[in-house]
């Protein structure tokens, strides 16, 4: 920001409408502020009560309208989880607090809602950073809420302290740490207002234990108290009509839809606008399904491994509308090679988010949930009163590389199964209305090719954090949210050994998720790299859990082990079959070895470190681009 | 590097100073001073935080720093607009030879003289961070052994207060 100039008012979310004297406004003027002292839940009234700090933290989720949490006890924690039995919360006893964090985020995910984990001092905070810095990573409503050793004791190095809230400052929107019992209800209401509101991330609240066994006053609502908050919602009328200008004279738009289009519940919203410039959209790998995959303007995923009509949309643009996106390093690929003819579009919640990575030209600040209907109003003024563009050479153009370069595969010459069917017929066979998860690596990027997402909400995946052992966790969170659909945790051999200690979890809990292990014997994504970068020398990637190997461990008894149905199958004959007998099993969790080969690899890939004009789709093979007119 | 005076109105809570500092190491900004104390207003302390930071960078700072939950509000002060301010110790060498010079050099500078041994001088002083520098290259000669200085102060000139409106606004 060059000095003595105020930013584009629209550039930046004012935190409060004040200029300096005489000085540079680096906050800027204010955009339209939307309600901060809402307290969620079904606001009850509830007169003083005397009551201990634990029952405060028990009675303020429920009137914060929490149903479900999952969690562990321990002994920072133990006074909470006394109260706990008599209230109308459904904990889910987790087996490792990782599970409980992720379960938290599935459930978030399906529901819309904030999903609540809870864990004990130390070891039990610390093993929710991992689900705390994914949930930060992808925007996920999180609230963790973790017992601390005594005030008295804290920074004594006293059993089981560990300083979480410092642990996590760097991985949370915010976080609490609560010495006094009068202040559980007004920071619990806090930590949910800013997880669920502006742009959504993980809320930490560290509550000592003299504060869980004190006695406080109770009462609700509390007020909240967070002047430095307040997030933007409507985008700024000017640079509206500015973006609706571009995209009338733009001759090759691309709506560049991100997680945000989500998490803001704009799915509806978005498919007018899309509808309206006719424009080509491409859904990043947070924002599969939110708008519809058989739609005849959906043209792909972007990134690294986007489909060639996706990727070469964005490249060859004259104008990204980007909504709820953040030019991430797997969609940009080097980032001064990307779109390097587009003008940006760039509305966000997060106006750090904005010219972070790309300077946008026009940037809006706001909720996509206000921005994009706003947008289509003045889209329409647009080419109401000058015309609409003509796409026409643009979709010849783009039409003809989704039709010359389809997703697909090429059978593996060791005779395995291809791990692409496999994923394929799972969502063929399940259908666009179920719930799938993926943790990272190969099986995720399949995941998000070959399964065909209609919806928003369906398709869950650890994508900025590129978490190992997420699906499971994130799988049993999202049946416990929305139980009544089929949930699929589509896994790798390496993700599931990570965290399936949680099917203890769903077999007690009657959560009957469904597991498909894609199991290639190896840490797919990285045998990949080696195979292509690291001539074929597979360092330490050999898992021994697949074809012709020892088997350990076995998953059929394995799953068997925890009380579930476990099946395998290792030829496509029995592939249709076994899937079908999965999906008629509902009385308990089902695993399924599904036993692929470990040459298998995910295209198209834009190998690291290039443009993304280098996209291969096959090994050593680049689209012919000379078709171009 | 372009240097900036960013002026911050935070929530006083604890690790708030924690906070800010740690948000500059994990996006690897550079702050040049930091200096924190209490306002006008109870539970309101003012960062002054002097940054160095290329084009749109500072931009890119000040959006990071308004995520942080207790931050209140942030404005860039300009120099020809602001008073700005560095406070330093000097403890310089003198004996009856050299005692006189040094207090003269002193007294140039407007500083003063807070200690006196049978060796040494120490001079304190107050003035923008270009005035101190001068100051401390003329009194280099006769033995510098020691220097504690404090981050820049900055305030805005004319009548009103940078807290009137942010505090309005809650």
């Amino acid at each position: 920001m060059s000095k003595g100039t105020p930013a584009s008012p629209a550039l930046m979310a004012a935190k409060s409408s004040g200029h300096g004297t005489q000085a540079s406004p680096v906050s800027g003027a204010a955009s339209t502020v939307g309600p901060v002292s809402a307290v969620v839940g079904p606001n009850n009234v509830v007169a003083p009560i005397q009551m201990s700090g634990s029952e405060a933290i028990v009675r303020s989720l429920e009137e914060l309208g929490v149903k479900d949490i999952f969690g562990l006890p321990g002994g920072a924690i133990l006074p909470t989880y006394d109260p706990l039995m008599a209230s109308s919360l459904n904990h889910i006893l987790v087996r490792h607090e990782q599970g409980a964090g992720h379960a938290a985020q599935g459930y978030a995910m399906v529901t819309g809602g904030v999903g609540v984990c809870i864990a004990t001092s130390g070891p039990g905070a610390t093993n929710l950073v991992t689900p705390i810095m994914d949930a930060h990573m992808d925007s996920v409503p999180l609230v963790a809420i973790t017992g601390q050793v005594s005030s008295a004791v804290i920074g004594t190095d006293a059993f089981q302290e560990a300083d979480i809230v410092g642990i996590t400052m760097p991985i949370t929107k915010h976080s609490f740490l609560v010495t006094d019992p009068n202040d559980i209800p007004r920071v619990l209401a806090e930590a949910f207002h800013l997880a669920s509101t502006g742009r959504p991330g993980p809320v930490l609240v560290d509550v000592a234990k003299d504060a869980q066994v004190g006695q406080m006053t109770f009462s609700w609502p509390p007020v909240i108290d967070l002047p430095g908050y307040r997030p933007v919602f409507r985008g700024h009328s000017k640079q509206l009509r500015e973006a609706a200008r571009l995209i009338r004279e733009a001759k090759k738009p691309v709506l560049y839809v991100g997680g945000g289009v989500v998490k803001g519940n704009a799915a509806a919203e978005l498919m007018v606008l899309a509808e309206l410039t006719g424009a080509p959209v491409v859904t990043t790998l947070m924002a599969r399904g939110v708008f519809p995959d058989s739609h005849p303007l959906h043209v792909g995923m972007p990134g690294m491994h986007g489909t060639v009509s996706a990727v070469t949309a964005l490249q060859q643009s004259d104008l990204l509308i980007t909504l709820g996106a953040r030019f991430d390093d797997r969609v940009t690929g080097v980032l001064s090679s990307f779109a390097p003819h587009a003008k940006v579009i760039h509305a966000d919640i997060d106006p750090a988010e904005i010219s972070k990575n790309r300077t946008a030209d026009v940037p809006i600040v706001g909720s996509v949930k206000e921005i994009i209907p706003d947008l289509s109003a003045a889209v329409k003024a647009e080419f109401d009163a000058s015309g609409a563009p003509d796409l026409g050479d643009w979709w010849a153009f783009l039409g003809n590389l989704r039709d010359t370069y389809p997703l697909g595969w090429t059978e593996p010459e060791d005779g395995l199964m291809s791990p692409q069917r496999v994923i394929s017929r799972i969502g063929a066979l399940t259908g666009p209305e179920a719930v799938y998860t993926a943790g990272v690596g190969q099986h995720q990027m399949w995941a998000a090719q070959f399964i065909k997402y209609e919806r928003p909400r369906a398709w869950l995946n650890s994508g900025g954090a590129g978490t190992m052992g997420y699906s499971v966790p994130a799988a049993m969170g999202a049946k416990v949210g929305d139980p009544d659909r089929v949930v699929w945790a589509i896994d790798g051999d390496g993700c599931f050994q990570m965290t399936n200690q949680e099917l203890a979890t769903c077999r007690i809990n009657n959560i009957p998720i469904k597991v498909a292990i894609i199991n290639n014997s190896s840490l797919g994504m990285v045998r990949q790299w080696q195979t292509l970068f690291y001539n074929s020398r597979y360092s330490n990637t050999d898992l021994n859990t697949g074809h012709d190997t020892i088997r350990v461990p076995d998953f059929v008894k394995l799953a068997e082990a925890y009380d579930c149905v476990g099946l395998r199958c290792e030829r496509v004959e029995d592939l249709d079959a076994t899937i079908e007998a999965a999906l008629a099993i509902n009385d308990r969790p089902v695993i399924i070895d599904f036993v692929v080969s470990p040459d298998s690899m995910v295209w198209p890939m834009v190998p690291s470190g290039v443009s993304n004009d280098q996209i291969q789709v096959a090994r050593n093979m680049t689209p012919v681009w000379d078709e171009e007119d | 590097m372009t240097r900036h005076t960013l002026s911050v109105l935070v929530e006083d809570k604890p690790g708030v100073l924690t906070r800010v500092a740690s948000m500059f190491a994990r996006r690897a900004f550079n702050i040049n001073s930091l200096a924190v104390g209490p306002t006008e207003i109870a539970g309101i302390s003012r960062m002054t935080v002097v940054v160095d930071a290329d084009g749109d960078l500072i931009e890119q700072v000040t959006k990071q720093l308004n995520k942080l939950v207790n931050v209140i509000k942030i404005v860039e002060l300009v120099s020809e607009n602001s008073v700005q301010r560095d406070h330093i110790l000097v403890k310089v060498r003198a004996d009856a030879a050299t005692r006189l010079q040094v207090t003269q050099a002193a007294d140039l500078f407007r500083a003063s003289v807070v200690d006196v041994s049978t060796d040494s001088l120490t001079i304190e002083a107050t003035g923008y961070a270009d005035k101190l520098a001068a100051l401390l290259n003329v009194l280099e000669p006769f033995g510098i052994r020691e220097i504690v200085q404090s981050g820049t102060l900055a305030i805005g000139r004319g009548s009103r207060s940078m807290s009137d409106r942010a505090l309005r606004a809650s």
